[in-house]
């Protein structure tokens, strides 16, 4: 069995070799946030970028109380606002806080080429590895969220890492430490999932008759799931409403979202994706998440031991590592 | 916090955080919790998942409250007392009122004397040339006194203190039955008869179906098994009726009684870590320690003060705490100030105590120096250029001192101001002193919260630099000056050198020693005192604010306790710091009891009577009290109840609050030919700076305000926090924006009459314009507060950011809480 940082290590990326055997019990965390709570006073941005030692961005106002337009390898945690009118002429103020949802089945994580760059844990947090990152870029293809950003002067890849390391030695992530109101809660998947059907009752009790609890199928349930008080307003909050692993590690999806990287890369990287979806893809039935079925596969055909540099699926970070 | 003693007796939130929880409905008017207040505002979010409670926002702007709020209304700035008189008549139209609650712990049935009267806009007794009051009308019926009494009294042991008590007017009139047409109940309906809701439309702006479903919801409340509770902030506090718009608030939570009950009151959520305590502690000129009224000119001797200060008992049940005890905690402040000093012999060293004539407020002191007539000023924790009003104004008078000192951890818009952009230093006279001072996280003490919760702190980090404590600068200014004094003479040095010093180090005292100085001691015996129940006026105690008495015992610290019991499950916390008075968590708690001590909601128990005493929170009451000798749960009025009308003295403007526009409006007062606020203040040369009544030039009503990711403007040093909020920015409705060209993210400069600022233009449907008057639309415009030419980096030092730059330079006809809610502007893109 593999552990980093204490923590049982479910998969590594480009690593079929990678997870356990052992059987998935009950030890999965989760954040959960509820919008109901939520004032949008920017404590978990502010917490997560001291608790991460993050450099200070430049900001400015651009006509909004959000602090800057989008997440950055330097801010892994952005409250975002939206005012959205309804049908009845009030104003709704849709706060929402967008950083990593840690997916049980990361599309980062099944994009990335380079072996042991992205982490998923046991306790299903997905964590990146900058060491190991060749800076190509495919996990933020891979991220049906929109999450993962590049630095371009390290060109490396960063995102929110669930303070794995704050939660390898017991302690809640920064954000839940530091939120006044309780809407960022920490614990057992489980726990939360239960807390988060609840507070959905409570709401349409309340009167918000589409309140729903975020945890998308499509991505195998997340790690960050939502409350939302406007489920008819996914989409205004800034949240896909049918998030998939698959539609994401398109091509096009690929093509769009490379950036500042040397064409000779990108080319390679290319014709890595596309050999190793020869190589895999074919082997599977058409379920909704094909790549997900594949790892998960992959992790409980092998055995465990290092990953060797010949690997099969290594082929990407050969040619990534060219360049 | 005037306006809360006058209605209940002490200036203070009356509940605490905590007890949110147990409120079924929240009337959150002229504050923003979710953004200034959320550690608080939580139990707010608590109450609301248990028990279904509804939060409903009032305010000019919508917020991250209103975003978070049940329902929201948009309001006019500066029309709060329009607003609370048409929720009181909406209350009492409708009898959605508590009666027994009303009949027992108000003074609804309370005669008022035949010459009070109130027509068109003012209450009798202005005088229209010195523009204040005459209050000797606005008094009860006295039973000896010159009303007719309209009912025989007939209560036990009446008859028995009359001879030897009864106070030179006599014990007030009551009539049991609210019907004599001049008891404070009648007057009382008859006054907001004209608050209707389609006068609320009118001034304040909000459509009247959206006015009488709020008030149905809050009214709702007015039953003995719901409880509701108003918070409020400094946007209730910052206007010339400021006073009066809280009053309105406590009439309307004593109509629905909701004042002493968990989960009610009228809560002043307060803005600063220790704003409560400073307040508590005579940072307000017109009080020593302990809201004991600082003295007159006249009251020359300690009898005279004594004779015109404290409360009179105006009912047989009224048990007049603090007007009875009065003495006890003069007398013994006056010890821990002067000690050996004061002796019997000369009335307790009373004479050392200032009398000043005239007012002493912030406004007052700057106008001094602008008028030259000031030396210097020390600014500890303050700076008059930012925090205003009229910034141009406040610079200009401090220009004109002789030496200005700065206590304060960072350099500030007051220490720099002979620098700022635009200024000629050269052409500065004023000689500025900066005197480093720690900050909050590198010095021990205590903070004390909204909720009257003083909690201990621990220094956490080292001081910086060549930063000092301020106990150790202020002991060594001290020491110093009575040293001239002792060295050189001087007209009348008794006062300074009989100051005591009674520290290890008398150059430089703990927090703790300071603290057990304010909590007082036996001087025979040297111990703590652990009640102000112990405290004598024969000059052998002590106590430093008779309030915090039992804060620091000879059993420790009380305030360090992080006990975290809550028996009761109501949320007191006893053993968690300490709060004043006597570590009760709420105030008047004898209301939450009907006349038998049974609470209204056994649910949710303040107090209750076990048959031998009054258990729960902590009573504030006598607590061996039985019901059957119904004496009044509001222990600190010479009433003994709660304040619909408060009579003489206790403000400057009315018994009962009355709508005046602001200094600056857009439309006419449409309740009276008084358009301004009658009595507030005026200083030499101040109207030519204040736009007129619907002034073109002028058209729209701007109100400053706070940021959550800010605290006012320390955290313009904070890298963290102002890449979370980094530019000075203007709210403005989509509507305006669009007739004048500003596009969201763009430039907008904002001009009032008496200054101007530029900053980003934040262009939002959260401003929405207000239909007024006769069909008039008005916009309003919000300014933050948090920027200076000492804020941030680069393109921030800009004095153009400013908030202050542009408020009138006037104040509350009470207390001089600068207007700066609702003045007016123009704007323009930039």
């Amino acid at each position: 069995m593999s552990t980093e940082l204490g923590l049982n290590v479910r998969r590594k990326s480009a690593t079929p070799s990678s997870g356990t055997n052992i059987r998935r019990d009950g030890l999965e965390v989760s954040k959960i946030v509820d919008i109901d709570l939520c004032i949008g006073c920017k404590a978990c941005e502010v917490a997560c970028k001291e608790w991460n030692d993050l450099a200070v961005d430049e900001t400015f106002n651009f006509g909004s109380y959000q602090s800057h337009e989008d997440l950055t390898p330097a801010t892994w945690d952005l409250m975002r606002f939206n005012e959205v009118d309804l049908p009845n002429g009030d104003l709704a103020w849709l706060i929402r806080k967008d950083s990593c949802l840690h997916c049980d089945e990361p599309g980062c994580l099944l994009a990335c080429p380079a072996p042991g760059a992205i982490v998923q844990y046991e306790n299903g947090i997905v964590d990146f590895d900058q060491s190991k990152c060749i800076g190509c870029q495919y996990c933020i293809s891979g991220c049906p969220f929109d999450i993962p950003r590049f630095d371009s002067e390290t060109k490396k890849v960063y995102k929110c890492t669930m303070c794995v390391d704050r939660v390898a030695n017991s302690l809640e992530p920064a954000c839940v430490k530091s939120c006044p109101t309780g809407a960022i809660k920490y614990g057992s998947r489980h726990d939360m999932i239960t807390y988060g059907e609840e507070k959905v009752a409570k709401l349409q009790e309340r009167g918000f008759a589409n309140a729903t609890l975020y945890n998308p199928s499509g991505v195998g349930g997340v790690h960050m799931m939502y409350v939302v008080p406007r489920g008819e307003m996914l989409g205004e909050y800034g949240l896909p409403g049918d998030p998939d692993v698959r539609g994401n590690t398109s091509l096009l999806g690929l093509l769009r979202n490379l950036r500042g990287i040397g064409a000779i890369a990108t080319w390679a990287g290319l014709i890595g994706v596309g050999l190793y979806w020869l190589r895999t893809g074919r082997k599977f039935p058409p379920p909704e998440n094909i790549a997900v079925a594949d790892a998960i596969a992959l992790g409980h055909e092998t055995e465990p031991p290092a990953p060797a540099p010949d690997a099969p699926s290594a082929g990407p970070r050969d040619e990534g590592d060219e360049t | 916090m005037a306006s809360l003693a006058a209605s209940f007796g002490r200036g203070a939130m009356t509940n605490h955080w905590r007890d949110f929880r147990n409120s079924d409905a929240f009337l959150v008017i002229g504050a923003n919790p979710a953004e200034n207040h959320p550690c608080g505002w939580k139990w707010a979010f608590v109450a609301r998942d248990e028990r279904g409670a509804k939060i409903i926002h009032v305010d000019p702007r919508f917020t991250r409250t209103s975003a978070t709020a049940d329902s929201y209304l948009a309001i006019r700035a500066g029309t709060d007392v329009a607003f609370f008189g048409g929720l009181i008549n909406y209350i009492l139209e409708n009898e959605l009122y508590h009666e027994d609650y009303v009949r027992l712990h108000t003074n609804a049935g309370f005669v008022v004397a035949d010459d009070f009267e109130f027509t068109d806009g003012l209450f009798s007794g202005y005088d229209d040339e010195a523009r204040t009051y005459d209050t000797t009308t606005w008094d009860y019926a006295h039973e000896s006194g010159d009303a007719e009494p309209t009912d025989e009294e007939d209560t036990p042991g009446s008859d028995a203190e009359k001879p030897a008590d009864p106070p030179d007017p006599g014990f007030a009139v009551v009539d049991e039955t609210l019907q004599d047409p001049r008891c404070v109940f009648q007057l009382l309906k008859q006054h907001y008869a004209r608050y209707t809701a389609e006068m609320v439309e009118r001034v304040c702006g909000i459509p009247q179906d959206k006015f009488r479903e709020m008030a149905a919801t809050f009214g709702a409340t007015g039953t003995a098994d719901k409880v509701g509770n108003v918070v409020y902030a400094v946007g209730l506090t910052h206007h010339t009726g400021g006073l009066q718009i809280i009053r309105a608030a406590g009439i309307v939570q004593l109509l629905l009684g909701n004042v002493g009950r968990p989960g009610g009151g009228v809560n002043a959520e307060r803005g600063h870590a220790n704003i409560q305590g400073n307040t508590d502690n005579a940072i307000s000129w017109e009080i020593l320690p302990g809201y004991l009224a600082i003295p007159r000119p006249g009251m020359e001797t300690m009898a005279d003060y004594l004779d015109k200060v404290p409360a009179k008992q105006l009912r047989p049940t009224s048990i007049n705490y603090f007007g009875t005890n009065y003495a006890k905690f003069l007398v013994s402040t006056l010890k821990a100030l002067y000690g050996d000093a004061a002796t019997p012999d000369n009335d307790y060293a009373y004479s050392f105590v200032p009398k000043p004539a005239g007012n002493s407020s912030w406004l007052t002191i700057h106008n001094e120096a602008r008028e030259g007539r000031l030396e210097g000023i020390i600014y500890s924790g303050f700076t008059g250029v930012t925090v205003g009003p009229d910034s141009n104004r406040m610079a200009e008078s401090i220009g004109k001192l002789k030496w200005l000192a700065i206590l304060d951890p960072y350099q500030t818009t007051g220490s720099e101001f002979w620098r700022a952009p635009g200024i000629d230093p050269s052409a500065v006279q004023t000689e500025v002193l900066f005197l480093p001072a720690t900050d909050w996280i590198s010095k021990d003490g205590a903070f004390t919260n909204s909720g009257r919760w003083a909690q201990w702190k621990h220094k956490a980090l080292p001081a910086e630099g060549e930063s000092r404590d301020d106990n150790w600068i202020l002991a060594q200014l001290m020491l110093r000056l009575q040293a001239l004094y002792r060295d050189e003479g001087g007209a009348f040095p008794d006062p300074v050198l009989a100051v005591t010093m009674a520290y290890a180090d008398p150059g430089n005292p703990s927090a703790a020693e300071i603290a057990k100085e304010i909590n007082g001691k036996d001087l025979a015996t040297g111990l703590q005192l652990s009640t102000f129940a112990d405290l004598k006026d024969d000059g052998t105690t002590s106590t430093g604010n008779w309030i915090y008495c039992g804060s620091f015992t000879e059993a420790g610290n009380q305030m360090d306790r992080r006990g975290t019991d809550d028996p009761t499950g109501m949320g007191y916390f006893h053993n968690w710091a300490w709060s004043w008075p006597a570590n009760r968590r709420v105030l008047y708690n004898r209301a939450s009891a009907d006349a038998d001590g049974r609470p209204w909601d056994t649910s949710r128990a303040g107090i209750r009577w076990n048959g031998t005493r009054w258990v729960g929170d902590v009573p504030d009451f006598p607590a061996t009290s039985t019901p059957e000798e119904a004496m009044g749960a509001f222990i600190m009025t010479g009433e003994g109840v709660g304040r619909l009308f408060a009579p003489a003295n206790l403000t400057a403007d009315g018994p009962f609050p009355e709508h005046y526009e602001q200094t600056e409006s857009p439309i006419a007062n449409a309740f009276s030919a008084v358009d301004k606020h009658p009595v507030a203040f005026h200083y030499d040369g101040v109207d030519a700076t204040f736009a007129s009544v619907g002034d073109p030039d002028y058209p729209y009503v701007a109100t400053t305000y706070r940021v959550t990711e800010h605290e006012h403007f320390v955290t313009q040093h904070v890298p963290y926090l102002v890449e979370s909020m980094p530019d000075f920015f203007v709210e403005l409705p989509v509507e305006l924006a669009a007739e004048k060209g500003i596009r969201n993210g763009g430039r907008v400069r904002v001009r009032s009459k008496r200054g101007e600022v530029e900053g980003v233009a934040v262009v939002t449907k959260r401003m929405r314009p207000l239909r007024v008057g006769d069909d008039k639309i008005v916009y309003q415009i919000g300014i933050p507060v948090h920027w200076h030419y000492e804020s941030g980096t680069g393109e921030q030092k800009d004095s153009a950011s400013m908030a202050n730059l542009l408020t009138p330079y006037i104040g509350d006809a009470n207390v001089r809480t600068p207007e700066y809610k609702g003045f007016l502007v123009n704007v323009e893109s930039a």
